[in-house]
Parts: structure tokens; sequence; C-alpha cells
């Protein structure tokens, strides 16, 4: 597929469906259908919108159409020796830069680095009155007007159609290795922890049940020192590993159970549900196949500060999110129509109401 | 003293006690400006709050008078943001100083909206931790103020804004709802609206509380001074920084009149007689510093540096940055009045805008020192100018203008981190088009449907843009020509 700017025939199809209140349903790489709620409505196709529009690899930023595949935006950041901070998972080949921050979608890195939220700098969207808008831009800081481009991560499309989207780069680190350490839940993130209070160059943990992995990042000098701090076996292979784990392609994932992704203060102890548990983002991020009640984890989570998410499941229970309370709701709604007065934009895929 | 104002005040008491509602223009006049001091109103009463209960009771009575409400924290923006209405409630968060919780293992604090920045610090440096943001105003500013601008400071390129490092923050709404945004965890169900809410310079509701996080202190941080004879170079050798592949804790730059000012003012050993100076910090873990030094200093030599430095001790890495953190007041010393303005640019257009800004200061006869955040491309001249003599103030305000303008002009913003405030409110009809500014009044309605929070500020209505307009045609362009003129 060749570089197109298809903006102004989405925005007539928006315009379109906004005039005649139909539901429109966004599309990019259409590899994450599995994310959030089942919706029906004319499909939006955005994939064939794309292009890298500006890289500057000294001002540390880039700029693409929101459909253009993730492997092109990380195929032309290594050339420059450049990374997406975040670190997001692709789920498949056919990801766009626009499907992966409208799910707020981040990897390993993201305790460390921060969430494609914290990445973003600036983007153009097309709203529900068919208008298209800009917000933020290619600069670091820029506080003129509030923060719609942040805003937009995570919304699934529901705020707007992501039409170009600026993010921040980082360095590629010089050099990346594992520790890997056998050892308890428990241990675990208590040993987390502890590392977490010194200033070491971590970028990703994981613990799978039985080990606890550990990725230093950074200079050579930086991450040596801290190998022979932190200890354990050196990992072969561990970039491969991490991909892995990002993908959600190790053998953890291989289950038929609902997957559930819990999202809690990380150093909530090791939680009392049923099922089979790994932990990412030093405790902050566990993914658990369980056939519990949706409601019940919903309750563990909560009461520990966090939410939980029904990532992937064969028989999705009516709330994929986790429900807001009706004051937070009632707010959400209105922001919701704030953008997208008519309702058109992927309705009831992130809550019924929205 | 009006009949509304008297009953505003006597329902007013019936939440707070006597002494935390001021309104004799004595007791008020602490309140009538913030930073930018050349803009000054009297509210019609000051309210000194103590507990969220009554901040919910003076914003649900503020709402049934419809009454609007401008809150304040310290008062050290710079863009009049925290600026009274007239016809309006100040409500000063000044007094919600305790800090409620530190949580070492998850490395957060819980503090309230009244907390100093750099308290917090203070409070948790015996666990080798500290908050990350620091505007050269930490010793001054609230957390409350740096959520609601959204503040930077030096170490922003490595460590992010203020809200890259908050994680939950409570509010009151213009009706007097109590809300969290975000929560204890990494990321929250439902729109990001702490994001949202970054930055918002209290438009959209009061904040009650914060929970900020907190990183370990590297093992070692180190800076290096480096002078250049043309200020071109310098900004060349930040890209060259940068392109290396290293990302400094900071990175900043100060031209030939900042310098000389903060010298005079600190005495911190810079060199007086350099077009320009870079201060670049590197922190990390021992060896790591150490090799980042050398590589830095490398760069800086082959960039055209006449001198490169490393301070030789931690008490001369500390007086380089106080030079570099009291820039600000030191050329206060050098000029009866000056107009700090907060443009950021792509790095690239340094010399472009440079250039330019010189060529105005000329035209205008008016000088200016500039303090630039080299690393993030946000750039602080300050243009010194006597608020006495007649029109200079006028002037300046249009030469400034005129800076922010050019700043979107070559692909940046009007603000990086003091905000629109009052200020800068005819820029943003530079800056967005219309349809957006319709947008952001749409998500200040979603909040604060009767517009009672800080109204007139940081957004303007599009009938002030088309007013603007008519008063400046710029490079014989109307702006917004769609609108009807007065
Ligand atoms: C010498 C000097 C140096 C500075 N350096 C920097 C710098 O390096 N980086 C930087 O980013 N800024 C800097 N500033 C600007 C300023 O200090 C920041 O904007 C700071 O965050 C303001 O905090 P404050 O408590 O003084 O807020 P105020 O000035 O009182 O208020 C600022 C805005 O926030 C709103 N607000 C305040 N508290 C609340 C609340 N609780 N709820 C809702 N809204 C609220 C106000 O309505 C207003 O719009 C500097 C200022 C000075 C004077």
């Amino acid at each position: 597929m060749r570089d197109q700017d298809i903006s102004h025939n989405l925005q007539q199809q928006v315009i379109d469906a906004a005039t005649s209140k139909r539901a429109l349903h966004i599309v990019g790489g259409n590899n994450k259908s599995f994310y959030g709620r089942n919706i029906s409505g004319g499909v939006l196709n955005v994939a064939e919108h794309r292009g890298i529009l500006n890289h500057e690899p000294t001002e540390l930023v880039i700029t693409a159409r929101a459909g253009t595949p993730l492997q092109a935006i990380e195929d032309q950041l290594s050339k420059h020796h450049q990374i997406l901070g975040f670190e997001p998972p692709h789920f498949g080949n056919t990801a766009t830069l626009g499907g992966t921050i409208a799910c707020n979608f981040s990897g390993p890195r993201r305790a460390a680095a921060g969430s494609a939220r914290d990445f973003m700098l600036g983007c153009k969207i097309i709203n529900g009155k068919g208008e298209m808008l800009s917000f933020g831009g290619e600069v670091m800081k820029n506080v003129a007007g509030f923060d719609v481009s942040r805003l937009m991560c995570g919304a699934l499309g529901t705020l707007g159609v992501l039409l170009e989207i600026s993010v921040r780069v980082l360095p590629r680190p010089e050099l990346e290795l594992t520790l890997s350490q056998e050892m308890d839940a428990a241990h675990a993130l208590a040993k987390l922890h502890a590392l977490g209070r010194q200033a070491l160059p971590i970028s990703a943990s994981v613990f799978d049940g039985l080990n606890l992995h550990i990725r230093l990042s950074g200079s050579a000098a930086a991450v040596n020192a801290a190998k022979a701090a932190i200890g354990g076996e050196q990992m072969q292979y561990d970039a491969v590993f991490w991909q892995q784990l990002r993908e959600q392609q190790l053998p953890f994932f291989k289950h038929s159970q609902t997957l559930w992704r819990i999202s809690v203060a990380s150093n909530t102890p090791p939680l009392n549900l049923p099922g089979s548990w790994l932990y990412e983002w030093d405790g902050a991020q566990r993914w658990l196949f369980s056939d519990a009640p949706a409601d019940v984890i919903r309750n563990v989570a909560a009461l520990h500060g966090g939410h939980a998410v029904c990532f992937r499941a064969q028989h999705k229970p009516d709330q994929v999110f986790h429900p807001l309370e009706s004051g937070m709701l009632k707010l959400q709604q209105k922001i919701k129509h704030a953008f997208d007065p008519a309702g058109i934009f992927n309705p009831g895929m992130m809550y019924t109401e929205i | 003293m009006s009949i509304e104002r008297n009953q505003l005040i006597q329902s007013l008491l019936q939440i707070l006690p006597e002494k935390s509602v001021l309104h004799t223009p004595e007791d008020m006049h602490p309140y009538e400006c913030d930073g930018l001091s050349a803009y000054r109103k009297l509210p019609l009463v000051v309210v000194l709050p103590t507990t969220v209960e009554q901040v919910q009771d003076i914003l649900r009575l503020c709402h049934s008078l419809e009454v609007p409400v401008v809150a304040r924290g310290a008062g050290t923006g710079l863009s009049g943001g925290a600026l009274p209405n007239e016809q309006g409630v100040l409500l000063g968060l000044g007094k919600f100083k305790q800090i409620l919780e530190i949580n070492a293992e998850q490395r957060t604090a819980r503090v309230q909206p009244g907390v100093r920045n750099l308290a917090i610090s203070q409070a948790v440096d015996s666990l080798g931790l500290y908050y990350a943001p620091d505007p050269s105003s930490q010793i001054a500013c609230t957390i409350g103020g740096n959520v609601a601008e959204n503040s930077g400071g030096v170490h922003c390129l490595k460590y992010g804004l203020t809200v890259h490092n908050i994680q939950q923050v409570k509010i009151v709404t213009m009706e007097g709802d109590l809300l969290t945004l975000g929560n204890s965890g990494l990321d929250s169900a439902g729109y990001d609206l702490l994001a949202l809410f970054t930055g918002s310079e209290g438009l959209l509701g009061v904040i009650v509380e914060v929970t900020v996080k907190l990183l370990p202190k590297p093992e070692r941080a180190q800076v290096v001074l480096a002078a250049f004879d043309d200020v071109v170079k310098a900004g060349a050798a930040v890209g060259n920084i940068i392109a290396a592949g290293i990302i400094p804790a900071g990175l900043e730059m100060m031209d030939k009149l900042a310098i000389k000012a903060a010298e005079d003012f600190v005495h911190a050993g810079y060199p007086v007689d350099a077009a320009a100076i870079l201060l670049c910090e590197l922190d990390g873990t021992n060896a790591e510093v150490s090799e980042y030094i050398l590589r830095v200093r490398d760069i800086l030599n082959q960039s055209g540096a006449t001198e490169v430095r490393t301070a030789k001790d931690e008490q001369e890495r500390m007086i380089f940055w106080k030079g570099r953190k009291s820039a600000f007041p030191a050329v206060g010393r050098i000029s009866p009045d000056y107009y700090c303005m907060d443009g950021t640019i792509p790095r690239k257009q340094l010399p472009r805008v440079l250039e330019t800004m010189d060529k105005w200061s000329k035209e205008y006869n008016l000088p200016v020192a500039n303090v630039f955040h080299a690393g993030d491309g946000n750039l602080h001249p300050l243009i010194l100018y006597d608020a006495n003599k007649p029109g200079e103030l006028e002037r300046t305000e249009e030469f400034g203008g005129r800076i922010l303008e050019l700043c979107v002009e070559v692909g940046g913003t009007i603000t990086g981190e003091h905000g629109v405030g009052m200020e800068k409110i005819n820029q943003m009809c530079v800056q967005f088009q219309p349809a957006e500014l319709e947008q952001f009044h749409a998500v200040k309605h979603a909040f604060d449907e009767r517009g009672l929070l800080n109204p007139g500020k940081a957004v303007p209505t599009l009938h002030r843009c088309a007013e603007f307009g008519a008063m400046h045609v710029h490079h014989g362009k109307l702006s917004h020509p769609e609108l009807e003129r007065f």
C-alpha cells in the first residue's frame, strides 16, 4: 500500500454519518478487534490514510498519518537508532499507529519510560461534527489549550477519528540485558520495590510464576554496574523473550480461560483470586487467566486502588471495562458529547453509555 | 458595598470562620495579582478555606449565585492565571499545606494542593527519593498550581512535565462534587481525564489533593558548562548532544545579557564575555556519568565551544544551577521591569527566531535577555522595560505578542509551561482555528456548564479573537475573516 492522504474522504464520511446519525465503526489494522465491547456500525477504514510525515531525529519526534503501520514507524526510527519509548505491542502484522494510540497500548517499558499517552505530543482529528482539528504539536512542551491529544489516548476512537499523530521518541539504549532469578510472587514484588528505590537502569520486569526477569537498559557502564548489584542469571536471546511477552506469545498466554488485565498499585500483595498470574510493570499490571466472575475480580482490583479489564475472552461479559461510578460516568458522557454530539463514533465500544 | 456583594460575604461567613473571609481592600491587596504583576484587579472577596468540605460548600454557593471563582495557589504564575475576577471570589488554597501520606514502597506522596513543590522533595529526601519537576519557582509555587499549569522545570527533558509525574488528583467541580481522576495504578478506567485536567489553568475544577510519583535520587549528577562565541553554535551543540543518543537531565542555555545579569547576582563564575553558555547536566550511576561527561565534553568542543568546564564539586554544581535558576530575579535587578515570554519552537528554528528577535529588539528599542530550556525548545525571552515610561508596557506587549506569533509560525507554540492565562489569550487566536477554540469551549462546558471557573482565561471567545484580529492584521491577512467585525 502506498502513502496517501484520504482525510477529506474520511471527513465526508463522518459528515454524512453525523447528518444521518449513523454509527461508524472506526477500523485501522483490524487486528485489535478482540479488545473492547462488540459493536456494529458502518466501517470507517483509516488504514489507507498512511505515511510518515516528519521524522526529526535531533528533535526526538515523529509524525505520521494514523493508518501508518506501526512496523513502518519502528523501521524508520530504527534507522536512526531510535525507538518508541512505550514499546507498544502489535498484536499482529497490520497494527497501525492510530489503533495503538486509540487503545493506549504500552509494553514492558511502560513502568520505566511511560505509556503511549506519556509520549503523545499532538494530533489532528475529525470530531463528531466532521471538523478537522489540530491539538498539541511537535514540540516537547506545549500547554496552549486543553490537552486533547492525551485525552485521545485510550479513548478507543469514541471521541474522534485520529488523522495524524506526533509522538516523542527515544534513543535506542546502548545496551540491554536481562537477569533471571527463581523466586515466588511475594519475594519478586518485594525485590522489585526494594530495587525501585535505587536509581538503577531497570527498563522492564516480569514475574512469570517461577522466575523474576529484570531487563536493564542504558549505557554499558550503568547496565554493567547494575548487573552486579542485582544478581541472577543472564538470559540468552532476551530480545525475543520481551517481544513474545509484549505480543502475548509466551506459553503463559496459551490458555482458553478469560484473560484479565488488572491494573493496581504496584505494591499490592499477590491477590487472592483463582487462576494463573503474570506480573509486569513492577507489579502494577497483572495478567490473570481465570473463570472467576467479573464482579469478583473487579471488586478485588478496586480494593487495591485499581481497575480490571476483560482483555480477551471467548464470551465477553457485558462490561468489558471497569464500570465507572455515577458521577464520573456522567462527566465522561458529557466529554463524549462535547466531541461527538451525535454519538456516531464507535458507540458502545467502551461503555454502553459512551 | 453593593447588596449582592454583602449577601455573598454573609453567605460565605456561614461556611467559613471570619478570619478566612477577606473583604477589605487592604486585606485583599496581596491577592490582586500573580507573578505577572502588570495585571492587577481586586476580587469581590478572598476566601481561604482549610477543608475540602468548605471548598465544596463555597463552590456550591457560587454555583447557585452564579458568581465566578478563581483558584489561587502561591500566585507565582506568570500568565495572569490567578488574576482575580472583579465580579468573583478568589479561592486561595494556600492553607492546604499538609503532606497526607508518603508511600516509600510505591514511591508516591499524597499531598494537599497548597504544599510547595520543593517541600515534597524535602519531605522524602531522607528516603532517597525526590519529586522530579522543578520549576525555578519551586521554593514558592504549590503543587496545585503546578498541576493547573502542567509546569516544567530544568529537568523535564529527561523526567517529563507535571503530567508525567502525577498519579491521581482529587478535584471539586463547580457544582461542588468531589471527583477522583486517576487511581493508585498506572492507568484508570474510561477517558484519561487526569491528562486532560493537567494544565487546564483552573478552568475545569479546583484541585484539592494530588498524588505525585517520586523517583530515587540518582547516584550522581554532574554539570558541564560550555561557553560559545555565537548563540547559533550553542544551539547546534544541543542538537549534536541529542543526536549522539544522550538525553541529559537538564540542558539550558543563556545569552550574553542573561549571563551578565546572573553573574552579577549570584557570582556563579560564568564566563561573562561569552555570547551564550550551555549548562548540561548528566545524572545516573557514577560510572555512567563519568563516561557521558567525557562524551558531552567532546561534542561541545567539536561544536565550537570556546571553553568547557565540568563543575569541580557539588558546591560548584549547585552554584552553576543557582545562576540559571535565579536568572529571572537577576534580570529584575538590571531593569525596572521585565516581561517573560514562554514560547516553544522546534530547536532547528533557533537561529531564525533569535535573529528575528534581535532585529525586533532594535526596532522597539527594548533589550531582550534570553533564558532557554534548550533541550526541549522552550524559550524564555525576557523583555526589559520600564512601566513608568508612558507607552513602554504597551510596546513591550506588542513585541512579546509578535515573538509568540513567530513561535507559532515556525511550528511551535505560544506557551511551553507558563500557561495562557490572561496574558496570551489573544495569541490563542493565532495558534488555534475557531473550530478548535470551540472544541475547547465544549470541553470547558462539560466540566463547568455555567462557565464560572476562571472565566475569560486560557481560551478566548471567538468574539474576542475577531476583535483582536481587527486590531492586529498580520502579514496582510485578517485572522478569522469568517467572523463578523464589530
Ligand atoms: C521566578 C519564577 C520562575 C518560574 N519558573 C518556572 C519554571 O521553571 N517552570 C514553570 O513551569 N513555571 C515557572 N514559573 C511559573 C509558576 O511558578 C508556575 O506556573 C507554578 O506552577 C504556579 O504555581 P502557583 O502555586 O504559584 O499557582 P498560581 O500562580 O497561584 O496559579 C496558577 C494557575 O493555577 C490555578 N490554580 C492554582 N491552584 C489551583 C488549584 N488548587 N486548583 C485549580 N486551579 C489552581 C490558578 O487559577 C491559575 O490559573 C516561574 C515563576 C516565577 C515567578
